[in-house]
């Protein structure tokens, strides 16, 4: 797996985002799951919410840091990766597929187009 | 000429050492303080040499009444319970005593296996799911306990039950006057009130050492959506149940009983348990168990994202210091009594408690007022009782605290192991005399 | 060190195994509570006294300590805790005394609190001083409680923010949060000092308080002390400085002449209190004159010849149950009779030569954050370690091999591979050199070998805790296998 898959979209606060109709699949990169290091807990408190663009939808911490989570686009927080409770290293492991931490129902899909591309995110990092 | 026997360098080894920095003077290295302020006089107190310092607080020590006492009945959140040697042994090891908070594991292993054993001797107390490895003391373990529970239900109404000491209530709100915080009575809200509270603060043993029915609070309480928060002294668990079993979501208490020293009010430590669900939202120091890199059982510090250091103003409280030492204490305290010694001193308390109680109450004057007591009660006298504590007094009979209300005088009295029946005897017969002075 | 698994209490408990005699219950029984409020069992370790008293040893085998090892722990000042103030703690008179006594009866605890509140004050030039809080942290929080109710009493409700600059320790705006403040962060240079136009800036009608720490967290005096002082209190705020470092500034500059209108100390830092593997501690809070009135209870006054504790009139409130860790309190103001005002002064002098000469002989192995003079200690980075894959980590665990503590990492959080060293004045020049000669032979190895530290520790018992389990997998108490 690329460090950066050229099929995702990324938002500046390094979150990924992969879009299928019009559900969201989104987690973190790998750019941000190395600063952070071992992840240890991932707290999504907004099951269900209607988020807008870059909102906080949860927090991730590592042993030695904790991070705000920040919706790469405007929706309905419709289902946590439940794998994560008891298995917070997927994030570390694999964090464009088993790690991935939130599905959402995009509500305006305009969003999109504020969202960088692999070699836009690239440039930033 | 040098004046302190706790700095080893020497006139040559400065010279040296200022050479090597490239300066003539120290006063050279000053450079950025302000010149109009540097080397402000300071006129402290003579220095005492060694054996002098002995006789100096020997001499102040001596301007207490207390090594003058022949036993005492004094309580309200501080008790003199008996401090075994093994307790005082062990905290004399300088690599307790002068260790640090343990940042590097690998360097620290006693301080945080000892942490480790706290953390289960107060859970196994407790019968709770979880405990940290220790607060400042009992009323601000309490008080970080409420703003736990606004946090949990994202809500900032607090019910306080009757039976919580103002003593506690003052610190409570020292520590939530600026967060928004409502503070209720219990009392006052009627049973048709539809609120919904983040938390009811109970503490049983009561005020006036009275046991509450605490489970039943924890069905009213779990009604409105809140969470129980009681407030416990924990020698009283040798025989009471423990907030474990009465449905308790964070249960707090002052360890000073089981194992600290009275020491005029300090150093103690706070205890603080929770249920498991509520772990991430516990202030203080976390102690876990872990593997090393061969896999060797060991311990570190853990949920650190929790406190100031990481989360700075989103942390879960500003505490930086973690009472380990006094921990120490308190785990060896409760290794050496073990389950049977605490069950003993506490019905030892208990028994001697009520026989005090019982036979005051029969002398003309006195009345017991406390119902379904530990082993602190509160007696209603005719007498003023300033006059009745300067009597004993005299007598070198450190007597109860006087919690005079209005125009009743109330004295009330704790009484533990170290309150021999022979000395209870003597307090009792100098009590019916006293209407004769 | 012994190497040796040592197992849980629990795991060694056998049943009928005890380690005290207790009395009898010695009078008549009463009836007991009604059964539903008895509990039926206790779980607690069953252990022979010899086994408990081999466990404990063996287990403070196991730390580091200052009566043992060289603790160069930034900003914790490791110096020496005396022992006369440890005998002088168990004196009968004051560990007995309850707390609950009258004034009348405990007159030498009293004075005790009394003469080291003077003490305090002519040390920091800030007069009032109340001995209540319990820690550091709890002594800001006072501080910022009592900048707060100051603001109150003249009616300047708007005033609720706290400036605070982006080297503070963490404690700093986490106490802010609790005193309800909005803290603004004050850009500092990149060697720790204050961004005089980003303060200009950003002070306002509305800055109830900036929290400075002097010197600051990176081991630097604020050369525009004064400077800084007057902007706030031009604009109506109060200056707060955490005395975390008042080891620096002992006989060398008092806070209340830099304008410095609140502070706090850590008794378990600059004056000797035991750190006890962390904690207890005591933060005595000192304010201006006219600030007395808003001390948190107790504060100690003396009238003709008695001491009496009182609570004074706008107060801040109760922050603990009694008065004070009088048992902290007392160790501390040993410690201050034992030096003098003499005495005193040197413990600043030499913290300050010895961070200095720390500096000087590693500069040419270690970046330093600053080519000023450091005040009681030292930040270096391990960033041209970094080049060869060695972090400040690694470092420290490659200074535990050698039978150093680590200084202090990865604080302040805006130097890179942080490593705060601070000698204090208890170290001899022996002591001081082998652990610089170390320093050395690590960033010589780190080019030449630098498995050798990335594999360290290797002569502890354990090595190297997976931190990530511990907090993904919390196990933290006893539980049968």
């Amino acid at each position: 797996m690329s460090e950066i898959p050229n099929n995702l979209k990324y938002s500046k606060d390094h979150e990924w985002v992969n879009i299928e109709d019009n559900i969201a699949t989104i987690g973190i990169t790998l750019h941000a799951a190395e600063s952070l290091g071992d992840i240890v807990y991932i707290d999504v408190s907004s099951l269900n919410q209607e988020l807008n663009q870059f909102d906080k939808f949860g927090e991730i911490e590592s042993v030695k840091a904790v991070s705000d989570l920040f919706i790469p686009v405007s929706g309905k927080v419709i289902e946590i990766n439940q794998d994560l409770e008891g298995n917070p290293e997927y994030v570390n492991d694999d964090c464009y597929e088993k790690g991935w931490i939130i599905k959402v129902e995009i509500t305006n899909s305009n969003d999109l187009s504020s969202l960088l591309d692999s070699s836009e995110y690239e440039k930033i990092i | 000429m040098k004046n302190s026997p706790y700095i080893p360098a020497t006139n040559s080894d400065q010279v040296e050492m200022l050479k090597t920095i490239g300066v003539n003077s120290f006063k050279d290295l000053l450079t950025d303080v302000p010149k109009s302020h540097l080397f402000p006089e300071l006129k402290l107190q003579e220095m005492l040499s060694e054996p002098e310092l002995v006789d100096y607080f020997n001499h102040l020590s001596k301007k207490n009444i207390t090594f003058k006492k022949k036993t005492s009945f004094l309580g309200g959140g501080a008790y003199n319970h008996y401090i075994p040697s093994t307790v005082k042994a062990m905290i004399q090891r300088g690599e307790f005593l002068t260790s640090y908070t343990p940042y590097q594991p690998e360097a620290s292993q006693g301080t945080l296996q000892v942490g480790f054993e706290f953390q289960s001797m107060i859970t196994q107390l407790f019968e709770m799911d979880v405990c940290n490895a220790g607060m400042y003391d009992g009323p601000t373990a309490l008080a970080e306990a409420a703003l736990m529970a606004c946090r949990i239900k994202k809500n900032k109404k607090i019910l306080i039950h009757n039976s919580v000491s103002k003593k506690l209530l003052e610190v409570l709100n020292s520590y939530s006057k600026w967060q928004d915080v409502e503070i209720i009575n219990f009392e006052d809200i009627n049973s048709m009130n539809e609120d919904d509270y983040s938390c009811l603060l109970v503490q049983s043993p009561s005020q006036n050492g009275e046991i509450i029915d605490v489970e039943n609070l924890s069905n009213l309480i779990h009604k409105k959506n809140g969470l129980l928060i009681q407030h416990t002294y924990p020698i009283s668990l040798g025989l009471i149940k423990p907030p474990g079993q009465l449905n308790v979501d964070i249960a707090t208490g002052e360890g000073q009983s089981i194992g600290v020293p009275l020491s005029f009010g300090g150093p103690y430590i706070g205890l603080l348990t929770c249920k498991k669900e509520f772990i991430r939202q516990l202030p203080g120091r976390i102690i876990g168990q872990t593997v090393d890199k061969k896999g060797k059982t060991s311990y570190a510090l853990t949920l650190q994202t929790r406190e100031q250091h990481i989360r700075r103003e989103n942390a879960t409280s500003n505490i930086c210091t973690s009472t380990q030492l006094i921990g120490l204490m308190v785990s060896v305290y409760l290794a050496t009594i073990g389950p049977e010694g605490l069950k003993q001193i506490s019905e030892t308390c208990f028994h001697r408690a009520h026989y005090f109680a019982s036979e005051i109450n029969k002398i003309d004057g006195f009345k017991l007022i406390s119902n379904n007591f530990f082993n602190e009660f509160v007696i209603e006298a005719d007498k003023n009782i300033n006059e009745i504590n300067n009597y004993l007094l005299s007598n070198n009979i450190e007597s109860g605290l006087n919690i005079s209300s209005g125009k009743k005088n109330l004295i009330m009295f704790a009484v533990t192991e170290m309150n021999n029946p022979k000395d209870i005897d003597e307090t009792l017969s100098l009590l019916r005399r006293i209407n004769d002075q | 060190m012994i190497n040796k698994h040592l197992p849980l209490l629990m795991d060694q408990s056998q049943k009928g195994r005890k380690s005290i005699n207790l009395p009898e219950i010695g009078v008549e029984k009463s009836t007991l509570p009604n059964k539903k409020f008895l509990r039926e069992s206790i779980q607690l370790p069953e252990v022979s006294q010899l086994d408990l008293i081999r466990y404990f040893t063996n287990l403070s085998s196991l730390n580091f300590s200052i009566d043992t090892n060289f603790y160069p722990l930034g900003s914790c000042t490791m110096k020496y805790n005396p022992k006369i103030n440890e005998q002088i703690s168990t004196f009968e008179g004051f560990s007995s005394s309850h707390p609950n006594q009258t004034d009348e009866n405990v007159q030498g605890c009293l004075e005790v609190m009394y003469n080291l509140q003077n003490e305090l004050a002519e040390i920091t030039g800030l007069k009032s001083v109340s001995l209540a809080p319990l820690a550091g942290a709890q002594g800001e929080y006072a501080g910022l409680l009592i900048a707060r109710e100051y603001h109150k009493f003249n009616g300047n409700n708007h005033k609720n923010i706290a400036l605070i600059p982006d080297s503070a320790h963490g404690t700093n705006p986490a106490s802010a949060a609790m005193a309800g403040l909005n803290a603004v962060t004050i850009k500092t240079t990149s060697e720790g000092d204050i961004d005089i136009e980003d303060l200009k800036e950003k002070v306002s009608k509305d800055t109830a308080v900036l929290m400075l720490t002097l010197p600051s967290t990176l081991g630097l005096f604020e050369p525009n002390i004064l400077e800084i002082t007057k902007i706030v209190h031009d604009h109506g705020g109060l200056v707060y400085a955490d005395g975390a470092n008042l080891n620096a500034l002992l006989g060398i500059a008092k806070f209340g002449d830099l304008g410095i209108d609140i502070c706090h100390s850590n008794l378990h830092k600059t004056f000797s209190t035991p750190h006890g593997g962390g904690g207890p501690g005591a933060g005595p809070v000192m304010v201006t004159k006219n600030l007395e009135r808003f001390l948190p209870y107790p504060h100690v006054k003396k009238e003709n010849e008695s001491f009496i504790s009182y609570t004074p009139e706008n107060t801040i409130g109760r922050l603990n149950g009694f008065l004070g860790s009088f048992g902290i309190l007392l160790r501390a103001y040993t410690y201050i009779r034992s030096l003098g005002s003499g005495g005193l002064k040197e413990i600043s002098e030499n913290a300050i030569i010895n961070a200095n000469y720390i500096q000087e002989k590693l500069k040419s192995h270690y970046k330093l954050t600053s080519t000023r003079y450091c005040m009681h200690e030292t930040v270096l980075s391990a960033s041209r370690q970094k080049e060869n894959g060695i972090k400040a980590l690694d470092i420290a665990k490659k200074l535990l091999d050698e039978g150093f503590h680590a200084p202090t990492m990865y604080f302040p959080l805006i130097v890179d591979e942080a490593l705060m060293i601070e000698p204090t004045e208890s170290e001899s020049k022996e002591t001081i050199d082998s652990f610089i000669d170390c320093m050395i032979m690590i960033s010589e190895l780190s080019s030449k070998n630098p498995e050798e530290i990335t594999n360290a520790p290797i002569n502890l018992p354990v090595q190297r805790l997976d931190e990530a389990l511990a907090a993904r997998n919390p196990i933290l108490s006893w539980k049968k296998d």
